[in-house]
Formats: C-alpha cells, sequence, structure tokens
C-alpha cells in the first residue's frame, strides 16, 4: 500500500499564561491511500490539535511544532509557508468539523460557499462554478440543488448542514479528508445517513479519510484501522478487527468495556475508568495512563513502554506486553 | 399489584411561537412504578426534555393531569406543590452551566436544605453535605472549592448531590451523561445505579444515547415529535421492536463491534424529522415510514397493548406482530 500522509514523532505544544502545554507528545502514524483510519480517545487527549496541525490550522503563537514531521505525497507540511498551505488546504487536504451549525457562514447563501473554493482552487468561471456547486449537493443528496444553493445555512437542518459540508470539503476532489466528529452534533438516524454519505463518497473519489471521534459504534462501522490516543501519547494502533477483537493494551480494553452493549446483561456492572487523564502542563514521564491503570507495575511510572508489535499491523505501548512482563506475573518483581 | 409513583395523563405542553403552536408534547401517557428506571428516548426536538421538564412543573402544563403518589400536583397550590417538589429533583444535562460559577460546593449542595429549612444550625448542615458528597464520591476538602476547579463528571456527581439533598423519592435525569466523556459515563452511571439500590430511588432518565438508556432502564418509552409511539421492557423493546419507528431507531445505533456491524441489515430513514409547529393530524411519523397507509395519515393512532405490557401506537401494528 502507498503511504499518502505520513506523521514522523510529532509533537506540538502550546504557550499559555501558566506554562507549556504539551499538547501531542511525539506521535507516528501513516495513512495509506483510500484508507480510512479512525483516531479515537477522550477530550482532550490532543486528537483534535493532530487533526488540526496536519492542516496547519493551529494559531500559531500560542501553538508551536516543536519537533517532527508531517508528510503529505512526501512533501513536509510542518515547512510550508502559509501561502504554500493555501493551495493545499482544501484542495489536497479538507476538513469537516463537529459543528455544522457554526462552521457555516451564516451570513452567505450555501452556494456562494460552495463556490468560493471552485473559483479559488480551479480557475472556473463563476457560472461554471455554479454548475459544479449544484452538481455536489446533488451527489450528497441535498433534495433540490438549484433552490437550495440560493439559501441561508439557517435554513438547512443539522444532517443537510452536514451534507452541505461534506459537498464544500470535496468538491476540489481532495485525497485526504479530515472529518472531525463528523457525527457528534447528530441524532442517531440522521448519523447514520451521514456515515453511508461518507462511504459513498471515498468510493467515489477514492479518499483517503482520517476520522476523529470519540464513539467506538462510528468506528466499528467505518474504518479500516484504529489509532487510540491518550495524553497526547498513542497506546495502540491497529486493524479494526484486531483491536475490537483483541485489543492489548489496558486502556483500550477499558474504553471498550465502558460502552454498553445492546446484547449486554444489564445487571453487568459497566467498567468504568476510575479518575481523570492526567495534567499535560506536567505530562508524566512514564505511561500517562499509569495511574488509572489497574495492572500498573512499578516500572510502569518511570518509563513510557516501547511499542511492542503483536502483528504487522496491531502494536500496543504497554509494559505488560514487553517479554520480560510474563516474569512480573508470575510474581517476580521488576 | 403495585400503585404506580407518577402517573402521567395525556399531558401536552405548546408554545406559543410566531408561526404558530409549537406542539412539543402532545398528549403523552406513562405510569412510572417505585424503585423502576423509565427510559425515555427520541431524537432531539422529540419533546423528551420538555416532557420531563412538565412533569415536575417546571414549564406549567398546557393540558393534563400528573398523579404523583395518587395526588394531581397540577391542581396544587403553590405552597403545597413545595412539599411535593422535595421529593422531585432533576438532574441536568450540563454539568457547567447547571451550577453556579460563584458558589462553593457546599453553598450549592447546602442550597435546598436551606430554601426548605431542614436544619437549624449551620453545623447539623454542614455535616449533611459532607455525608452528600461522600455518596457521591467526593470529600470533605470539596466542599470549599469552586465549580471550575472540577472536570466534568466530578461536577455531574456535585449536581446529583444537590438533587439527593432533600431525600427524593423521584429524580428526573436529563441526559446526565451526553456532555461526558465514555469512560467517566459509566462512572455516572454506576453512581446513578449504586444510588438507587441504597436509597431506592425512582428515576426517569431521559436520553438520546440507546445503548445507554437500554442498559440502564427497567421500561423505555419512545417519542417522536411529541407523541409517545411505543413503551415497553427495556428487552423486550430492544429485542422485539413494533412500531417502525423504534424498528429504524435502533437499526441506526452503531454497534462497537465491526463483525456484526458489516453483516447487520439497517433501516434507511429518508428526509428528517418534520417542524412541530401545527402539525397535520394522523401519526406523526407517516412521511417517513416505509409502511405508511391512507389510513395514517387521517387519524392518529393511540397507543395499544399489542403483546402484554408492550404498548405502541400505530395503526398496523398488530399485522406486524403476526
Amino acid at each position: 500500500m502507498e503511504k499518502l500522509l505520513e506523521v514522523k514523532d510529532l509533537a506540538v505544544s502550546f504557550q499559555t499564561f501558566f506554562g507549556e502545554v504539551e499538547a501531542v507528545r511525539g506521535i507516528s502514524f501513516h495513512v495509506d491511500k483510500k484508507e480510512t483510519v479512525a483516531i479515537v480517545g477522550e477530550s482532550g487527549c490532543g486528537k483534535s490539535v493532530t487533526a488540526n496541525s496536519i492542516m496547519q490550522l493551529l494559531p500559531m503563537p500560542p501553538a508551536f511544532y516543536k519537533h517532527g514531521q508531517i508528510l503529505f505525497n512526501g512533501e513536509d507540511i510542518v515547512q510550508k509557508s502559509e501561502k504554500e498551505m493555501q493551495k493545499i488546504r482544501g484542495n489536497q487536504i479538507s476538513m469537516i468539523f463537529q459543528d455544522p451549525m457554526t462552521s457555516l457562514n451564516p451570513t452567505m447563501k450555501v452556494g456562494k460557499q460552495i463556490v468560493e473554493g471552485l473559483i479559488k482552487h480551479q480557475n472556473l468561471s463563476s457560472q461554471e462554478a455554479e454548475k459544479k456547486a449544484i452538481e455536489m449537493l446533488d451527489l450528497v443528496s441535498v433534495p433540490q440543488p438549484e433552490k437550495r444553493i440560493k439559501q441561508y445555512p439557517h435554513e438547512f437542518s443539522g444532517g443537510m448542514r452536514q451534507r452541505v459540508m461534506i459537498a464544500l470539503a470535496m468538491v476540489s476532489h481532495p485525497k485526504l479528508l479530515i472529518a472531525d466528529e463528523p457525527t457528534t452534533a447528530l441524532d442517531v438516524t440522521v448519523q447514520a445517513q451521514i456515515l453511508d454519505l461518507m462511504k459513498d463518497i471515498q468510493d467515489k473519489f477514492g479518499t483517503s479519510i482520517i476520522l476523529i471521534t470519540h464513539d467506538l459504534g462510528v468506528v466499528a462501522d467505518m474504518c479500516d484501522r484504529v489509532i487510540v490516543m491518550y495524553a497526547g501519547q498513542l497506546l495502540e494502533e491497529g486493524k479494526v478487527d484486531e483491536i475490537f477483537k483483541n485489543p492489548k493494551h489496558p486502556y483500550t480494553r477499558k474504553l471498550l468495556g465502558s460502552v454498553p452493549r445492546l446484547d449486554m446483561d444489564r445487571s453487568e456492572t459497566l467498567y468504568s475508568i476510575e479518575g481523570t487523564p492526567p495534567d499535560l502542563y506536567i505530562p508524566p514521564k512514564g505511561c500517562p495512563f499509569f495511574d488509572r491503570c489497574d495492572q500498573a507495575m512499578v516500572v510502569c511510572k518511570g518509563h513510557m513502554p516501547e511499542r511492542e508489535y503483536h502483528t504487522d499491523s496491531h502494536y500496543s505501548c504497554c509494559w505488560l506486553n514487553h517479554p520480560m512482563a510474563k516474569k512480573a506475573a508470575e510474581g517476580s518483581e521488576i | 399489584m403495585v400503585e404506580p409513583l407518577i402517573s402521567a395523563k395525556n399531558i401536552k405542553k405548546y408554545f406559543d411561537v410566531g408561526q404558530g403552536k409549537l406542539k412539543a408534547v402532545d398528549g403523552i401517557s406513562f405510569d412510572i412504578y417505585p424503585g423502576e428506571t423509565f427510559g425515555l428516548v427520541g431524537e432531539s426536538g422529540c419533546g423528551k426534555s420538555t416532557a420531563g421538564r412538565t412533569i415536575i412543573r417546571l414549564y406549567e402544563p398546557t393540558d393534563g393531569q400528573l398523579f404523583y403518589n395518587g395526588k394531581n400536583i397540577y391542581e396544587l397550590p403553590h405552597n403545597e406543590m413545595q412539599e411535593v417538589r422535595r421529593n422531585i429533583q432533576m438532574i441536568f444535562q450540563d454539568p457547567y452551566a447547571s451550577l453556579n460559577p460563584r458558589m462553593t460546593v457546599e453553598e450549592i449542595v447546602a442550597e435546598p436544605l436551606e430554601i426548605h429549612n431542614i436544619y437549624r444550625s449551620h453545623k447539623e448542615r454542614h455535616n449533611k453535605v459532607i455525608e452528600l458528597l461522600k455518596l457521591v464520591g467526593l470529600n470533605e476538602e470539596h466542599a470549599l472549592r469552586f465549580p471550575h476547579e472540577f472536570s466534568g463528571g466530578q461536577r455531574q456527581r456535585i449536581g446529583i448531590a444537590r438533587a439527593l439533598a432533600l431525600n427524593p423519592k423521584f429524580i428526573v435525569c436529563d441526559e446526565p451523561i451526553s456532555a461526558l466523556d465514555v469512560s467517566i459515563q459509566a462512572q455516572v452511571v454506576n453512581l446513578l445505579k449504586e444510588l438507587q439500590e441504597e436509597l431506592g430511588l425512582t428515576y426517569l432518565f431521559i436520553a438520546h444515547d440507546l445503548s445507554m438508556v437500554r442498559y440502564i432502564s427497567d421500561r423505555v418509552g419512545v417519542m417522536y415529535l411529541g407523541h409517545m409511539m411505543e413503551i415497553a421492557n427495556s428487552e423486550e423493546l430492544y429485542d422485539n421492536p413494533i412500531h417502525p419507528y423504534t424498528k429504524a431507531l435502533l437499526s441506526a445505533i452503531p454497534i462497537p463491534d465491526p463483525e456484526t456491524q458489516r453483516n447487520r441489515h439497517r433501516i434507511m430513514l429518508e428526509g428528517d424529522v418534520p417542524s412541530p409547529i401545527d402539525p397535520k393530524e394522523g401519526c406523526r411519523f407517516a412521511d417517513r415510514c416505509p409502511y405508511a397507509i391512507p389510513k395514517c395519515r387521517e387519524t392518529t393512532p393511540v397507543l395499544e397493548e399489542i403483546r402484554p405490557d408492550h404498548f405502541a401506537a400505530c395503526h398496523r401494528a398488530k399485522e406486524f406482530v403476526k
């Protein structure tokens, strides 16, 4: 498989009044062509910062890249100037945001918002661009697109707005689509429609998708690979079946266990993860999940575990999976 | 036969808006028995939160009766209502907005005690507050802090402590977990379950997360556009839904298991929820229903017992069961 995007040892921090917040702390992953990769994690784990740093959408300052590379088609995005980014953003990499209510401009007609990008990136005349805009709305199944492009966002329902956002993101056939919690603000029945639409669009254009979400059901539905993120670091990565069937990191296991399943007996108690994620002003030196993990060992506190590969595509960062850990399980101390 | 603790009869709540009447809740009836959890689910705008608020008379109802322990609380004068309010409390959705940022945790939790003049001395009140904080998994040192010093899950615990202050019998939980992270959701839900067992509470649990509702509720009601579509025991409802809307709603839940998710058949609903302003006569779901017949657009179906303890409001329900 060809790699479309490769993130290497990326670290992003924010300079604030109280000191530096290390939001993303040295993460590496890649996205192949035509695949869907999910980044899952709790709020504040750095998943949106990762997405925004790929798009260079973070306000700098306070944000800054500490180190690392983001290679898109072999070129390093971190080094690009704003001018160069404008050619990539919306053209080769597009983004859909969580809240369709606030991410469209309320004072502009929907058609104009789509046309804007077409004129800018594809040098179309305004008539051609409008024709294309209607085509796009039709593609995302907005009924009566000719009429709809002359309306304002407030005249659309939440699901319809998210369709417009998808049309907007897909106008210039980007190679990579970053979807930051695209269905969190929507109802389940509408969510199902939007996820289906995203799958169709992906088949049609061969786009790669990075899906950022905390809903594990959506992940199971959409994705090829899953990356589990916690406190700015990656704890586990693998194919969707590997992660759901055979999670190796205690955090992943607990995360999966804390979602009630439809076939679950109601007298069972839900797994809950006690405590809260660590403060990233003073990031922990060792495993970030240390103080919430019930299998934590002495070694976890001071040293971040290395990646331990279980299959070619599945790794986890946990001392329990280290070859030496078997001894610990048998009772001897490390 | 156990008498219901809460019995809602044909409750209606209309709001006057510029274009007409917004029928947020349009004649819903159900019973809640002591010690049980009744789940209320539906999509946004279906009126579930309005229903919750109307039931405890935070909104004055447009019509209907609500019996609490056999008394119709909609007819009670203000001072008697105050007495009843002691037994009925609420937990709100947004733990960030429902706690006054300028009050300490102790002041927040003590406020209901103060309003109802439960304790004479400060000392006693303080002790009660500490006891409540311990009950919800917080401790004494938290009492002097302000809400902004807490995480979302902890704030929700403060909200629960406040709701428990007056030893209520009935608590309306209006989406208490939807603003929280998955791992924290489980903490709060487990806490609510423990408290129910310990204190013998009765809950009305309003949520849009269907799998969570199934987990916590004994019986579940499904609402759509101000109408109650189906009521049944939660296992029965999720295993054998009758109403086409319930079926579509359940099939839209993404299941966190890739294999099941790939192989299951999903019912896709076309279009969006129609406007609740001056809705047409007939079944509210008729325009999106794949099984709609002309009769559905003419008369509004009423809740009928299709199977034992399983009610559905659908003209064709009996055919679906066969």
